[in-house]
């Protein structure tokens, strides 16, 4: 125990292939660990008889053929689509609007308040605020519409998209919006041509991860939407079991498949065209 | 300040963008009122190729356009809209319940009779002919269900909703494996000791549970329906009886003794129990030959183990040779519920009508049309199951001796469940006893607990004296 | 910013107030209390503060957010950023990718994946380790959510760190291996400092989301009988199942209050070692590492 970090110590060279050494057995842990659960999804969809066990399959496409025949499976990536771009819409304009206000703007308590939405944000997002949810967007007149969805789901994680954004805004100097307007430009051209390009990664991460929250939500629009065919897919995919609640695994793993195709390219796009970064945290 | 009243119009200004988009949202799609032409609404936790997808195929492709061309052919222009669901079954009933609550949902909804006692109290749904009217108390249907079947639907003696089906529990049993043990192909045990004699004789088997007897929080209200309460109701006792509860009672160490024997002796798999998927594991091993004996509903029968192409999630191609059914014993003949010498639990779903609907006689016509000869007939075309009418049974019956020795022996001898609010938090206490003698609790300490949980649960007040 | 705050004021501060209100009902969804529910002030809050499920809840919540969220979405988030950060190639690619994917996938088809990998009959691990017949979901459920908990939200303290690590000057790091600093040296006295901001941003969002997340639910369902069932399946067991919408609304208000108290300890902590340590350190680059160069 005492002689062999010495000895390991004495020779940098054995030191270091020892660390490269545990460094890449530790990289394979990491690819195996994330890499094994995922080989179902990759496999099962392709399988003529899918279990739960991984196995290579026989070959063969007919359970996307039963996804197709589904009165409401294609319907339900749509609707998914429509509900999903919305709320990252309604939370990248007003979280980039609210978080460069919040950034600028100085009144007391501003940290205090953002914290406390923060908190608050986790009640509504849990299953007990569901009936006040329910009975406000019924309220409004809004039951059996994507709108409700997308202005629940945004009213929840705004905060935590402001929280993230906010980051971005105290890091851009104000020295160029000065300038900026030296120069006479309006506040929403020193929005447009000064702020987003600057905070572009943290909003494209925001985009990603609310789309992550939104795609995968069953509990909202199952309760606010009625018509069955405006239900998007995380709802549609609660459907795929049988009268005793037993998986019907050909459908369920060609649809898990596909719906989780479209957030993993938005996911690698997004990345590959803005990158993503972080500033430095919470500033205390 | 200027901050502040700019917030203020803001806010303003986006409520009334809301209210206005609302008021667009509401204005279409609803398209009555004018011209006489109506829409209908279904609702019901089944969907085309999904969850109970025989009853959605059913309604969407027979129902519907029978019924338009019908209400057509009358001069009435009704269009009739069919929202599926595919849910489990307490998030539908979350959703249903809010829609009722604030006054919208479908015309019809299909609803489980336990719930009935519930809604009722919650004047979500009222008494049928209060909703649709005096068609109601003159429809031809009821004389063709028995007191007992509607009972399933009905709450303090009045009927809320026309119930789909019916159903009754029985005690299956692989004749290969009883051959084996030496036991007789034509079983019938008459007191639970003879069922453990034979679980015991099966035990020698090599990788056959001897018994399955549903148990513990895992497989929910399976464990209740299919385990403790037909168990329970072979004591004589019932868990609700003259507007109290019982808690700890002789009957229920009694029941839970029987757990304790069953699991404590290894004749049952007390890890199945608690496995999420554990009732269907139970019913693909029943396929497979590994359990000797189980308690299930005739359900297990037409639907799990089904020979027929895509039906069954455990068909079994030689179901009619290999699977053997009995009545449950009580503990000791005549020691049942009301003396009886075996025993069942009954549930069943069934069909209500929405009070605020808009049109309500005109959807106590769809629903009794619904649930007309002609519509069964129908309904069980592609599988057979006990209807809830006589005259149709009476004919699809014939052809299933299973189902027609449920609807025959085992549908007069079935207790119900309460229909009270409190019923599924009591059925998690029953439930939560059983597993803690499966987990080696004694009978006595589980039943205590449990009194005390029920306590906690309908108040003190509510609860039998010295039971 | 208006707004924003009015869509917050309206579908979250509007609800979560409400939600505060019927905690201090009996209020259900059905039945006689749906119609008429009675207000029972604090009554919810000592039924729920003397029932040992609620403690156990906790309990398990507690170890569910310290090992699966701080300790373990944290550190390995950090390590697989730390590893990755002077790699390229696909072996990068693949690393981010499989974790990623991980995080983006649909919590739905997620907790199947793991229910598949672990099934007691036919599942890959147990096919794998040649344990045939282990229930690893009913024999280790408080694991099976911490690990499966681990597997999806790695990535997002993966993606936090990465760019943090990167915004760490190089000319420090440059400096301190120069004047001899070993990996753990160089990580305590640069890279650390640098990036405590982003180690509190992690550490706080981390805690409230593992804190609030409902997706253990979806594979083991709290069981068996309880035995992983945290504060936020605690909730839903009690109010959609059992009924009491009252009581699950109470506990909600319970539990952002141990979001609070928590929140507030990383703020004091953060603010008490940014005012010392941060002159420390100056002090300590300024004369120890800095210097040489």
């Amino acid at each position: 125990m005492s002689e062999m970090p010495a000895r390991l110590a004495a020779t940098p060279r054995v030191r270091h292939f020892v660390s490269r050494v545990l460094m890449v057995i530790g990289l394979a842990l990491v690819v195996v660990f994330f890499g094994l659960p995922l080989l179902w999804l990759v496999t099962a969809p392709f399988d003529s008889v899918p279990t739960l066990a991984v196995s290579w399959p026989e070959w063969t496409l007919s359970s996307f053929a039963a996804i197709g025949e589904n009165r409401y499976a294609v319907g339900s990536f749509v609707n998914s689509a429509i509900i999903g771009v919305g709320t990252c819409a309604v939370v990248l304009v007003l979280g980039a609007f609210a978080s460069y206000a919040l950034s600028r703007v100085r009144i007391p308590g501003r940290d205090g308040l953002l914290y406390a939405l923060l908190l608050l944000s986790s009640i509504v997002t849990g299953t007990a605020a569901m009936v006040p949810t329910f009975q406000l967007v019924n309220l409004l007149g809004l039951i059996d519409t994507h709108l409700a969805v997308v202005l629940v789901i945004s009213g929840g994680t705004l905060p935590t998209v402001i929280f993230i954004l906010k980051d971005f805004m105290d890091s851009i100097p104000k020295s160029y919006e000065e300038s900026a307007r030296l120069y006479g430009a309006r506040p929403w051209q020193i929005l447009r041509d000064v702020v987003v390009p600057i905070s572009r990664p943290g909003l494209a991460f925001v985009a990603v991860w609310t789309l992550v929250q939104v795609w995968g939500n069953f509990l909202v629009p199952y309760l606010l939407i009625r018509r069955t065919e405006q239900q998007p897919a995380a709802v549609l995919m609660y459907t795929f079991y049988t009268e005793s609640g037993q998986a019907d695994l050909r459908l369920l793993s060609a649809f898990a498949l596909i719906f989780s195709i479209p957030i993993i390219v938005m996911y690698f796009l997004v990345n590959r065209r803005y990158g993503f970064r972080f500033h430095g945290g919470i500033k205390s | 300040m200027v901050t502040r009243r700019r917030i203020l119009t803001a806010t303003l200004a986006s409520v009334t963008t809301l209210s206005l988009v609302a008021a667009c949202g509401s204005g279409e799609g609803e398209g009555e009122g004018d011209g006489g032409a109506v829409t209908l609404t279904i609702t019901a936790n089944a969907i085309s190729g999904g969850k109970n997808a025989a009853e959605a195929d059913w309604i969407r492709d027979w129902v519907i356009p029978e019924f338009e061309a019908a209400q057509a052919e009358a001069g009435n222009d009704v269009t009739v809209e069919f929202l599926e669901e595919g849910v489990d079954d307490e998030d539908y009933k979350t959703k249903i319940a809010l829609d009722l609550q604030s006054g919208e949902g479908a015309d019809i909804i299909g609803i489980d009779g336990i719930w009935v006692g519930e809604f009722a109290e919650a004047g979500y749904i009222a008494p049928l002919s209060e909703v649709g009217g005096d068609a109601v108390e003159s429809w031809e249907g009821w004389d063709q269900m028995s007191e007992a079947v509607q009972s399933a639907m009905s709450f303090e003696d009045q009927r809320y909703g026309v119930p789909q089906g019916a159903d009754g529990r029985v005690l299956y049993y692989n004749k290969e494996l009883f051959a084996q043990a030496g036991l007789p192909e034509d079983w019938q045990p008459t007191s639970w000791d003879e069922v453990l004699e034979a679980a015991r004789s099966l035990s020698s088997l090599d990788g056959v549970v001897p018994i399955q007897l549903n148990a513990g929080t895992a497989m929910g209200e399976a464990t209740t329906m299919q385990g403790l309460l037909p168990v329970l109701a072979g004591t004589g006792q019932e868990v609700y009886s003259e507007g109290m509860w019982n808690g700890d009672t002789q009957g229920l160490r009694d029941a839970l003794g029987l757990y304790a024997t069953i699991y404590g002796e290894e004749l049952g798999d007390p890890i199945l129990q608690q496995e999420a998927a554990g009732r269907d594991n139970s019913f693909a091993q029943f396929a497979a030959g590994e359990i000797g004996i189980l308690l299930e509903g005739d359900y297990f029968w037409r639907s799990v183990i089904n020979p027929d192409e895509s039906i069954g999630t455990a068909p079994m191609a030689n179901r009619d040779e290999v699977v053997g059914y009995t009545l449950i014993p009580a503990q000791s003949p005549g020691s049942g519920v009301e003396g009886r010498d075996f025993v069942s639990m009954g549930g069943g779903t069934g069909r209500v009508l929405n009070p605020n609907s808009e049109h309500p006689e005109l959807a106590w016509e769809l629903l009794a049309f619904m649930n007309s000869a002609e519509a069964y007939t129908e309904r069980v075309a592609g599988t057979v199951s006990i209807t809830p009418r006589d005259d149709v049974n009476a004919e699809v019956l014939a052809s299933d001796p299973m189902l027609t020795f449920v609807s025959e022996n085992v549908l007069p001898i079935n207790s119900y469940r309460p229909g009270l609010a409190e019923y599924p938090q009591v059925s998690v206490a029953l439930q939560e006893a059983t597993a803690a003698v499966v987990d080696g609790t004694s009978p006595e300490d589980a039943a205590a607990a449990y009194e005390e949980a029920l306590i906690g649960i309908v108040g003190e007040e509510n609860v039998a004296a010295g039971s | 910013m208006a707004p924003a705050l009015a869509l917050i004021g309206l579908f979250l501060v509007f609800p979560a107030l409400w939600t505060i209100y019927l905690g201090m009902t009996d209020y259900r969804l059905t039945g006689l209390q749906a119609v008429d529910p009675s207000f029972v002030g604090l009554d919810n809050y000592g039924r729920i503060l003397g029932d040992p499920a609620f403690w156990r809840s906790l309990r398990l919540t507690l170890v569910f957010v310290l090992v699966s969220g701080i300790i373990g979405q944290s550190l390995l988030g950090f390590a697989i950023a730390w590893a990755l950060r002077r790699l390229t190639g696909w072996l990068k690619s693949l690393i981010e990718t499989l974790v990623l994917a991980a995080w983006v996938i649909p919590a739905s088809v997620s907790s199947f994946l793991w229910i598949a990998l672990l099934d007691r009959r036919g599942g890959t691990l147990n096919e794998i380790l040649g344990t045939e017949g282990t229930a690893w979901l009913i024999e280790h459920p408080m694991a099976a959510i911490i690990i499966f908990n681990v597997w999806v939200g790695t990535a997002f303290s993966m993606l936090l760190f990465s760019s943090a690590l990167a915004a760490v000057p190089p000319s420090q790091l440059e400096s301190a291996r120069m004047a001899g600093a070993g990996g753990w040296q160089q990580l305590r006295d640069v890279v650390i400092p640098n990036i405590r901001g982003h180690i509190l941003t992690n550490t706080l969002l981390i805690t409230l989301w593992t804190f609030n997340t409902f997706t253990p639910y979806l594979v083991t369902a709290g069981g068996p009988n309880g035995a992983s069932e945290i504060l936020a399946v605690y909730i839903y067991n009690t109010a959609i199942p059992g009924g009491q919408l009252g009581v699950g609304a109470a506990i909600s208000l319970i539990m952002l209050l141990i979001n609070l108290v928590i929140a507030l300890g990383y703020l004091r902590v953060g603010r008490a070692r940014q005012a010392k340590p941060a002159d420390a350190t100056a002090a300590e680059t300024a004369g120890g590492v800095v210097k040489p160069s």
